[in-house]
């Protein structure tokens, strides 16, 4: 298996504050790894130190060595970088425009004109999405108009646009209804033989049922990381244990 | 980088408006101060003989006629002002404040030429009927200039008011008090500050203003104590005579300008800084 | 509550309604003064056709153009500079020594009286860039004075847009000027619309800085190096000479309506701005 993401002892101060301390981890390519944790644990900061958008924050410094396909993430041109590495966040996001614009946002970006060639490519990854057919007759309408669960997938198909190897996704489904919730984890497994996933979760159900290996965070530490099953049946650390079966969260 | 070079270019674009602000400030100091040095500053700014044609250039008349005209206006203004803000504050119905509030800034696009003219057509001969002297008048400019400050003092003394935590208000009124009683005691005071530095700006704007008071004040060139003489203000006195001033009497009046300029800045200053205070 | 202080309130609200409502009247007799002596002027003839014999008789044709070309003149200079600053300081600096010189700068020149705007420009634009009394020359003054304005504007408008569409356009890999000019700008223009708008109506009013640098013929202007008067101007001069009073009255009105519909304009963009916001 290839090691796409790898951790070395990354640590994330902010204004002096430890949030994030000696993370070990490496995300294996074509896995979908879910992280776990209570709120404030560093999920998302860690999610953020990989594709640079902490350094948008003021007062904060990482050290330790982050790397993306062996090379550290610093090193990485941060506008190629962020079309390697993929973000999903926890609200939907449509760009204010129609759901064509929103999707071929990303390709613009990179210099792509030819309406044929955006068609093609926004009606890909709508497909990709699980979306293309519930919209495919109203491109050219507001995405604003779309529901939380479709406006969701909308900012799934946007990211999936751009070509990346590696989709982070932070709690996206935490506003959603079940029946969006589960379209989206279907999209998930669907979608794991072309990409890799990152998926930080609150809900440990969630990561149960999705992903193949889980990573247990706590107050900025990785306490434990292991198959999905090892660590929801027989967790070796006992805060693992502990938050996996309700009793601290 | 492509980009580096957009946000060099950008920086210097917002550069723009200091180095205009540090062009104005050149090209009018490099005409008016040879003028000042020629004449020296004591005549220049405390004699009171103007008389440009035969070299007097003492402008102290216009100084105390800028003074005085923006003193009331500043009572006059400033006291309506506030009147209405605490109205508009704390007593006008919620909905009326949307209305009032837009009706109150066309007073600030009406032009100065307009406020000028209605104070010639229509103040200056009730001044004259009701109180002698040529209605040209210190009160006249005053009553004009008040009106032209009013839409400053409302928008920043409401800015202030509303600023103003609401745990003061209604730790106020849960102690008893009305809600006059709140505002007086409680609210202003807290937004003291605030209210004062739209004062001070108000107060700048009427030192600024040229055509309005050119058309009301008189532009006599005495000095009297008596809100019913005519005066010349500094920015009259440029605008008058920049039409055919030559050689060393347009130095003059761009050493008038400086004048005007510095008193303007300083104000400015004082009122952004009482404002930094606040916060 | 005593009933003493109730009382007071009571004569308190009375009192200052009825200065609220002495400030309201004094704006509606302004407008209403201006209007009812000034309306019956405005004829077709009068708008269109050029003035005679100084302005006693005629229209006022060339102050018309020329107000038009000297307020479009100074917003078409001003917006650029106005937005590109406020984009510098929202998008591309933290508030910092540098930001605060630069938010000095246009404050301090937002207070500087319009006199003086006159006689810089007069001595830079007319005298030693050699432009001569110009359209051009009082445009370019006017464009400093509204230039605060749109700096400001524009500056509000930018950081009402929330931060997660950049985010959103920076994880698909958008630079930071692609966010601006893609994401960020697009979405502000009202914002920054209602700034420009408000920027016009300014320059349509102003007289003092006008006179000094675009001089004062009643010629139709050929170029923007030619000399004009503009509507403000032309008011000032019927009035202080006497030489049309009705002319005068009819110059002022169209003054006040066309600065009135500029601010119901902006209003009307605020308003559906801050319904879309919602």
């Amino acid at each position: 298996m290839v090691e796409k993401i790898v951790a070395r002892d990354l640590k994330v101060m902010v204004y002096k504050k430890p949030v994030l301390q000696n993370i070990n981890l490496t995300v294996m390519a074509q896995e979908i790894l879910a992280i776990i944790g209570p709120a404030h644990s560093g999920k998302t900061t860690f999610l953020r130190s990989i594709n640079r958008l902490l350094e948008n924050q003021p007062g904060f410094i990482r050290s330790g060595e982050l790397l993306l396909d062996n090379r550290d993430v610093k090193q990485w041109d941060v506008d190629l970088l962020r079309r390697r590495v993929g973000m999903i966040f926890a609200t939907p996001i449509p760009l204010p425009g129609t759901i064509f614009d929103n999707v071929a946002y990303g390709p613009r970006l990179k210099g792509i004109r030819n309406m044929h060639s955006l068609a093609e490519i926004v009606e890909k990854s709508l497909r990709a999405a699980f979306l293309w057919d519930e919209v495919k007759d109203r491109l050219f309408s507001s995405a604003l108009r779309l529901s939380g669960g479709q406006q969701q997938r909308l900012c799934i198909a946007r990211t999936l646009a751009v070509e990346p190897e590696v989709v982070m996704m932070d709690e996206p489904c935490s506003g959603l209804d079940p029946i969006s919730t589960a379209q989206i984890e279907q999209a998930l497994q669907e979608l794991k033989a072309n990409y890799t996933f990152i998926l930080v979760t609150n809900n440990v159900k969630q990561a149960a049922r999705v992903s193949d290996r889980t990573a247990f965070f706590l107050n900025g530490e990785l306490v434990e990381i292991g198959p999905t099953a090892q660590i929801f049946t027989a967790p070796k650390d006992k805060r693992t244990d502990d938050y996996v079966s309700g009793r601290i969260g | 980088m492509r980009e580096k070079l957009i946000e060099k270019g950008l920086l210097l674009v917002a550069l723009s408006a200091l180095g205009s602000l540090l062009l104005i400030a050149l090209f009018i100091f490099v005409e008016g101060v040879p003028l000042i040095v020629k004449v020296g500053i004591k005549n220049f700014v405390a004699s009171t003989h103007w008389a440009p044609t035969k070299g007097s250039f003492g402008i102290l008349p216009m100084i105390i006629g800028s003074v005085q005209v923006t003193l009331l206006a500043l009572v006059l203004g400033g006291g309506l002002g506030i009147a209405v803000t605490m109205f508009l504050a704390e007593f006008a119905p919620r909905w009326s404040v949307a209305i009032l509030k837009p009706m109150i800034e066309l007073l600030a696009g009406i032009p100065s030429v307009v406020y000028g003219f209605i104070g010639v057509m229509v103040l200056v001969p009730w001044i004259r009927r009701s109180f002698g002297g040529p209605g040209f008048s210190i009160l006249a400019a005053g009553i004009v200039l008040g009106i032209m400050i009013l839409p400053t003092v409302i928008a920043i003394s409401l800015d202030a008011l509303r600023a103003v935590p609401l745990s003061y208000k209604e730790g106020s009124l849960a102690l008893g008090a009305t809600r006059w009683q709140t505002l007086y005691r409680v609210m202003l005071r807290a937004a003291k500050s605030g209210v004062i530095a739209s004062l001070i700006l108000a107060m700048g704007r009427a030192i600024g203003e040229t055509m309005a008071v050119i058309m009301v004040a008189g532009n006599a060139l005495l000095i009297s104590a008596s809100p019913l003489a005519p005066v010349r203000t500094l920015t009259s006195n440029i605008a008058l005579e920049m039409g055919y001033a030559a050689g060393d009497h347009q130095k003059a009046l761009f050493a008038t300008g400086i004048v005007l300029f510095v008193i303007v800045a300083l104000l400015n200053t004082i009122a952004i800084l009482t404002m930094r205070e606040r916060k | 509550m005593t009933c003493r202080a109730l009382i007071i309130q009571r004569l308190v609200w009375f009192g200052l309604a009825l200065l609220t409502f002495l400030t309201l009247l004094v704006l509606f007799f302004i407008i209403g003064y201006i209007s009812a002596k000034g309306a019956p002027v405005i004829t077709p003839e009068f708008l269109f056709s050029l003035p005679v014999r100084m302005g006693k008789e005629g229209g006022i044709l060339p102050t018309i153009i020329v107000t038009l070309y000297i307020a479009l003149l100074a917003i078409v200079v001003a917006t650029p500079f106005g937005v590109g600053t406020a984009v510098y300081l929202t998008e591309y600096s933290r508030e910092s020594a540098l930001t605060r010189i630069i938010r000095f700068g246009a404050d301090a020149l937002a207070g500087v009286p319009s006199i003086i705007f006159g006689l810089f420009g007069f001595i830079l634009f007319v005298i030693r860039l050699k432009m001569g009394w110009s359209i051009l020359a009082g445009g370019l003054t006017l464009a400093m004075m509204v230039l605060p304005t749109i700096i400001r504007t524009s500056e509000e408008a930018i950081r009402a847009i929330p931060y997660q569409f950049r985010e959103v356009s920076y994880s698909l890999g958008g630079t930071k000027s692609q966010t601006v000019w893609r994401v960020v700008l697009p979405n502000a223009l009202p914002g920054i619309l209602t700034g420009v708008i408000l920027s016009l109506g300014r320059s349509v009013a102003e007289t003092a800085a006008v006179i000094f640098t675009a001089g004062s013929t009643l010629r139709l202007p050929r170029t923007i190096l030619d000399p004009g008067r503009t509507m403000a101007v032309h008011f000032y001069i019927l009035a202080r000479e006497g030489l049309s009073m009705e002319r005068a009255y009819g110059t002022a009105f169209l003054l006040i309506i066309v600065i009135l519909l500029i601010n119901a304009f902006s209003y009307l963009l605020m308003f559906r701005l801050t319904r879309r916001l919602k």
